[in-house]
């Protein structure tokens, strides 16, 4: 009984190591401050290409923030489309359907049409294409 | 004198009706052109951009096929998304 109980607690302890791990390496993923303070002011947004845009004339600060980003982005794509058998822009195009979904209330997302939307509480206007 | 009269006589309906050919011939070239002007083709330029869409080969059925791995890629590097 004794010893199933300390066992019990040495597989909890275990258990709580990996729990910790799982969660810790999201959080070591992050935004970088700058970049959600950028999209949180409404200075850029997301396309639906699947790169971020200058919702207004962007500070050197920012357009070097974008344009990182945006490199970074097309490497993953890139990756991505090789893996998946199809073309950056088709790989680029799905993730833009799905970070335009994901974008928080006030953040901004371009239309279809090219015009820049504020998320509200309902559904952002999509590519008819977007799943 | 008989002959000239005849000849006349005959020969008057004949240039009438080729005046009236020619000046039907003229009428006919003129309505003509009138039509062909008429026909050309108007372009009017729109009011709003014109918006090329680049996207023309992404297929609805390669977006949903890609979904999941979209969704994965966005959740493994969330500092760039």
């Amino acid at each position: 009984m004794f010893e199933n109980v300390s066992k019990n607690k040495a597989l909890a302890a275990i258990g709580g190591l990996i729990l910790t791990a799982v969660v810790a390496t999201p959080v070591m993923a992050q935004r970088d401050p700058a970049y959600e303070a950028a999209r949180s002011s409404g200075a850029i947004g997301e396309k639906p290409d699947g790169y971020l845009g200058y919702v207004t004339s962007p500070s050197p600060a920012i357009k070097a923030l974008v344009e990182d980003i945006n490199i970074k982005r097309k490497a993953a794509y890139t990756r991505k489309a090789q893996e998946t058998n199809s073309t950056v822009e088709q790989f680029a195009f799905t993730s833009g359907c799905n970070l335009i979904m994901r974008t928080s209330v006030d953040e901004k997302y371009q239309t279809p049409s090219g015009s820049w939307n504020t998320r509200d509480s309902s559904d952002p206007v999509r590519d008819s294409r977007c799943p | 004198m008989m002959l000239y009269q005849t000849s006349r006589l005959t020969d008057r309906p004949y240039t009438a009706i080729r005046r009236n050919m020619r000046s039907l011939t003229t009428a006919s070239l003129i309505l003509g052109m009138l039509k062909g002007l008429s026909a050309c083709v108007q372009v009017i330029a729109p009011d709003k951009p014109i918006v090329i869409n680049l996207n023309i080969n992404i297929k609805q059925e390669v977006v949903y096929r890609l979904d999941g791995d979209a969704k994965d890629l966005i959740n493994e590097e969330a500092d760039i998304f």
